[in-house]
C-alpha cells in the first residue's frame, strides 16, 4: 500500500472514530475536568504552529520570504474583520504579488 | 467559552456576525416548541457552502500538488470530512515528511472532536450505528450552527447543516483536483501562504483565555525551534505538547 493510502485510511479512521466518541461510547458523560483543560488547548497550540512552519519553515531549515508577505495581508484581513475566505486571498494575492507574479 | 473555542467558529464569525438572524430562529423555534427540521440547517449554513467549496478547491488543487492522486482526496473528503487535518496531511506528504508523520499531524489536529462529540452526545440518540453515522457529520461549522443554548446541539440543525457542508467540500475538492493541471502549482499562486492564512485566520477564533494565548505562543516557539532538526511534521505533532499549559493554575 502506497503512502497516501496509509494516510488517507488511518486518518479516515482515526477522524471517524474522534466524532464518533461522544455519541457512541461515552453516553454524553463528560471528559474530567485535568482532561478537559488539556484538550481544550490543544487547537490553538497546534494551529499556531502550522502558521509558524507555513511561513517560516523550509526543508530543515528556517526562511524569511515572500510568504512573510501573505502574512502580513492576513493579518490585516484579520485586523479589519474580514470574511476568512477574504483573508486566505488576500494571503495569496501579497504572496504572489511579492514574487512578481501577477 | 466552548462556543469560541473550536476552530469553526472563526468560519463561522463573519457571517453570524453579519446576519445574526440566520442563528437565531431555531431557539426562538424550540422556545415555541416548534421542532426544528433538516431545512434549518440548510437555512443556517448556506452563508458559509462558497467558502466550504472554495476550500475544498483548494485541498484538492494542495493535495493533487503533493502527489496524492486524485481519488486518495476526494476519498479523504468523503471519510476524514475535516479541512484543518486534510490540510496538514496534505503538505506533510508534500514536503516529504511522511505518513507517520502525516498521520500524526492530521490525527492531532482532529483531537478536538472528542470533546466536541462530547457535547453532541445528548441530542444524539437511537441505535448506535445511527448515532455513529449522525456523529460524522459534526465539523466545527455544522457544530457551531447548531448551538442551541446551555450547551446543547440542536440535532436536525447538525445534520442538516453538516449534510451541505459535506457535499460542497467534497465536490469542491473533486473540483480541485481535477482543475489542478490548469490551476498550476500553489506555490506560484501564493497558495502556499493561504494555508498559513487559512490556519491563522482558524487560530484567532480559538484565543478565548490566557492560557490558550500561551498554548499557540508556546506551540509555534517549539515548532520553530524543532524545524531545522527533524522531519517535516515532527515539529507539529511536539509543539502540540504546548497544550499541557492547561495543567497549570485553576
Amino acid at each position: 500500500m502506497s503512502e497516501v493510502w496509509l494516510v488517507v485510511l488511518a486518518v479516515g479512521a482515526v477522524t471517524i472514530a474522534l466524532k464518533a466518541t461522544g455519541p457512541v461510547l461515552l453516553g454524553g458523560r463528560e471528559l474530567p475536568p485535568p482532561v478537559l483543560r488539556v484538550v481544550v488547548l490543544l487547537a490553538p497550540a497546534l494551529l499556531a504552529a502550522l502558521v509558524a512552519v507555513g511561513i517560516l519553515g523550509g526543508d530543515r531549515e528556517l526562511l524569511l520570504d515572500e510568504r512573510l508577505a501573505g502574512l502580513g495581508a492576513a493579518v490585516l484581513a484579520l485586523l479589519v474583520r474580514a470574511p476568512i475566505l477574504v483573508v486566505v486571498i488576500a494571503a495569496a494575492v501579497a504572496t504572489a504579488l511579492a514574487r512578481g507574479l501577477v | 467559552m466552548c462556543v469560541r473555542r473550536r476552530s469553526g467558529t472563526c468560519i463561522v464569525r463573519g457571517s453570524i456576525a453579519a446576519s445574526p438572524d440566520i442563528v437565531s430562529p431555531r431557539p426562538t423555534a424550540a422556545a415555541r416548541s416548534e421542532p426544528t427540521r433538516y431545512r434549518d440547517g440548510f437555512r443556517a449554513i448556506a452563508p458559509i457552502l462558497p467558502m466550504a467549496f472554495a476550500f475544498g478547491l483548494s485541498f484538492g488543487v494542495l493535495a493533487k500538488a503533493s502527489g496524492m492522486g486524485s481519488l486518495a482526496p476526494v476519498l479523504m473528503s468523503m471519510t476524514t470530512f475535516a479541512g484543518s487535518a486534510q490540510f496538514a496531511a496534505a503538505s506533510v506528504i508534500g514536503t516529504g515528511g511522511g505518513a507517520l508523520a502525516a498521520i500524526g499531524a492530521a490525527s492531532l489536529l482532529n483531537t478536538r472532536y472528542a470533546p466536541i462529540s462530547l457535547t453532541v452526545a445528548p441530542s444524539l440518540g437511537g441505535r448506535w450505528f445511527s448515532r455513529l453515522f449522525q456523529s460524522q457529520l459534526i465539523v466545527d461549522e455544522s457544530w457551531a450552527v447548531a448551538q442551541a443554548g446551555g450547551g446543547r446541539v440542536d440535532r436536525r440543525t447538525l445534520v442538516g447543516a453538516g449534510a451541505l457542508l459535506w457535499v460542497f467540500w467534497v465536490g469542491g475538492t473533486t473540483v480541485g483536483v481535477l482543475g489542478a493541471g490548469f490551476i498550476g502549482n500553489p506555490a506560484r499562486y501564493g497558495l502556499d501562504a493561504a494555508f498559513p492564512a487559512l490556519f491563522l485566520a482558524l487560530l484567532v477564533a480559538q484565543i478565548d483565555s490566557r492560557k490558550a494565548v500561551l498554548a499557540a505562543v508556546l506551540g509555534a516557539t517549539i515548532a520553530l525551534a524543532l524545524v531545522p532538526f527533524s522531519a517535516a511534521g515532527v515539529p507539529i505533532i511536539v509543539a502540540s505538547l504546548a497544550c499541557l499549559v492547561g495543567l497549570w493554575g485553576r
